[in-house]
């Protein structure tokens, strides 16, 4: 499917939530240092589909999973994997921001933190670094002791993709993301994630046609928790293989 | 039409009745107490042990069941947390999986949460009678524990499942373990530890029957944990008891003090519940 390496390759995927059967036998690679949307109705098994890149299922109820997820060729759901270390390795962009309740500065060396980083010029560096990648630094550099609730929810946003990137993740889960965004604030995250992509890899939830189109280099069509099309942005919103996809994308004018 | 407006009138008629009923007897019983009690006020009655004459005293005050509910409240709300916190965070972060488990907990609590305070006191007194125990402030601190952890639990409960499960899905995708998971929880949930802080303290200051045989009663003020405390709720009924009517009117200023002191707890604890609202995001 592509020249790239895969980085989370999905075999034979299958999840039950309390008895329903929501995703059925998926079979995906997800390139590595690109920007992968994963686009359908409401209700098709986007979010649940990202939620297994990280397990985030272990924590619910009635969840059954089946299959092989692997990252960097390691399965994700096979027992002996440390979950910890799996979560390390994705950074999950919720569709509204949830800051910790502690302070700006706190909320991106949170992770380090736990991870082993003690020494305050360590964490100061990462801070700095993390609030300058997410173009935080400027408007936050003075309040950085203050608590995080009070910044405007954009801003929120972008401090929970720092606090995300601040333990070093080599992956980006987005799960739509700027949903709860004004527009200036969404091409903000928008173009970090364009500019994020040379260094992680990056999968997105969107019901959003054009920010899919905008943001990433292949699209990923889920129907009734089937992948019905996946391939490079171009090709699948402006030449859809299936009708299914078609259907879909109809509204969507180039 | 004359009939359904009628109708409208009468039940609006006994709804505003029985509100008025309600309402108003909050005002008869604090002013009672105040009207009886408030010719026994002195500075005394707060800074004073019991002197000498009539039982419990003529001269003198109550500091000795002032300081000796505080003791008891207060320990057994300290103790009660420390019992109560882990198993509110186990019951929400660890038993996911088991919903039936952790229902058919919350329901035990409930029922405990139910269960009438002089049978804590008896229980209290059994456990205490088993370890040889006198009647103590030891003794009575953990009646009242007993009494007031459904409390904690219960609160505590319904106070970690306002935190957005995003919050936790945050922490966890960081990495953390879900003790860390808990501990930012935890921190979430300050004002609301707090809060159940409050409430479990007005409960347990205001019970008598927890302390009835387990805390004993004494004029002087305890120095150790095996010393017998005396009780505010103890020395009101005690005070009541007597046939002086100068040690009743004492009863009375008594009771006017427990009053302030769960008021003052009361109006504390709904404060912090309107601010724990409003920094929910």
């Amino acid at each position: 499917m592509t020249k790239d390496k895969a980085h989370i390759s999905v075999q034979d995927l299958n999840v039950h939530i309390g008895g329903n059967h929501i995703l059925k036998d998926l079979n995906i690679d997800i390139p590595n240092k690109s920007v992968t949307s994963i686009i359908g109705p409401s209700g098709c098994g986007k979010t649940t589909l990202l939620k297994t890149f990280n397990r985030l299922h272990d924590t619910a109820a009635d969840v059954k999973v089946t299959g092989k997820v692997l990252v960097d060729g390691e399965d994700i759901y096979d027992p002996n994997t440390e979950i910890t270390h799996i979560r390390k390795k994705m950074g999950l962009l919720s569709q509204r921001p949830y800051p910790l309740p502690m302070s700006i500065y706190d909320n991106v060396a949170y992770g380090p933190r736990i991870h082993g980083t003690r020494k305050k010029q360590d964490l100061d560096i990462i801070v700095e670094k993390q609030l300058k990648a997410t173009a935080l630094w400027n408007e936050v550099k003075d309040r950085l002791h203050s608590s995080a609730t009070r910044l405007s929810i954009g801003q929120q946003q972008r401090l929970c993709l720092a606090r995300g990137l601040a333990v070093g993740p080599e992956i980006i889960l987005g799960d739509e993301s700027t949903s709860a965004l004004d527009p200036v604030s969404t091409s903000i995250i928008e173009d970090l994630f364009v500019k994020l992509k040379q260094d992680y890899s990056i999968v997105l939830v969107t019901h959003i046609l054009r920010q899919a189109a905008r943001v990433s280099d292949y699209i990923i069509f889920v129907y009734d928790g089937r992948i019905v099309e996946y391939g490079k942005t171009e090709q699948v919103l402006r030449n859809p293989r299936e009708e299914l996809t078609k259907e879909y994308v109809k509204g969507y004018i180039v | 039409m004359r009939r359904r407006n009628l109708e409208e009138l009468f039940f609006k008629f006994l709804m505003v009745l029985a509100t008025l009923i309600v309402g108003g007897s909050f005002f008869l019983i604090v002013g009672t107490i105040f009207y009886k009690g408030a010719p026994y006020m002195t500075f005394d009655m707060l800074t004073k042990t019991p002197g000498g004459g009539f039982y419990i005293g003529k001269e003198g005050g109550i500091l000795n069941a002032i300081i000796g509910s505080m003791y008891v409240a207060g320990g057994a709300t300290i103790l009660g947390l420390i019992i109560s916190i882990p198993v509110a965070i186990y019951l929400n972060m660890y038993m996911d999986g088991k919903k039936f488990l952790s229902n058919t907990l919350r329901m035990v609590f409930d029922v405990l949460f139910g269960i009438p305070s002089i049978v804590y006191g008896a229980f209290g007194f059994l456990i205490m009678v088993y370890f040889g125990l006198r009647a103590s402030l030891l003794g009575g601190i953990i009646a009242v524990t007993l009494l007031v952890i459904p409390i904690l639990v219960r609160t505590l409960d319904e106070v970690i499942r306002t935190v957005p499960l995003e919050l936790r899905d945050a922490a966890l995708s960081l990495g953390s373990t879900r003790w860390e998971t808990a501990k930012v929880v935890l921190r979430a949930i300050r004002p609301g530890i707090i809060t159940a802080i409050l409430i479990s303290f007005g409960r347990a200051i205001g019970d008598v029957a927890a302390v009835l045989f387990t805390a004993g009663f004494s004029d002087n003020i305890p120095t150790s944990l095996h010393e017998p405390a005396a009780t505010l709720p103890l020395a009101i009924f005690f005070q009541l008891g007597s046939p002086i009517e100068e040690v009743q009117g004492r009863g009375y200023a008594s009771a006017l003090i427990l009053t302030i002191v769960v008021l003052i707890i009361t109006i504390l604890s709904e404060l912090l519940v309107k601010k724990f609202y409003k920094h929910k995001s």
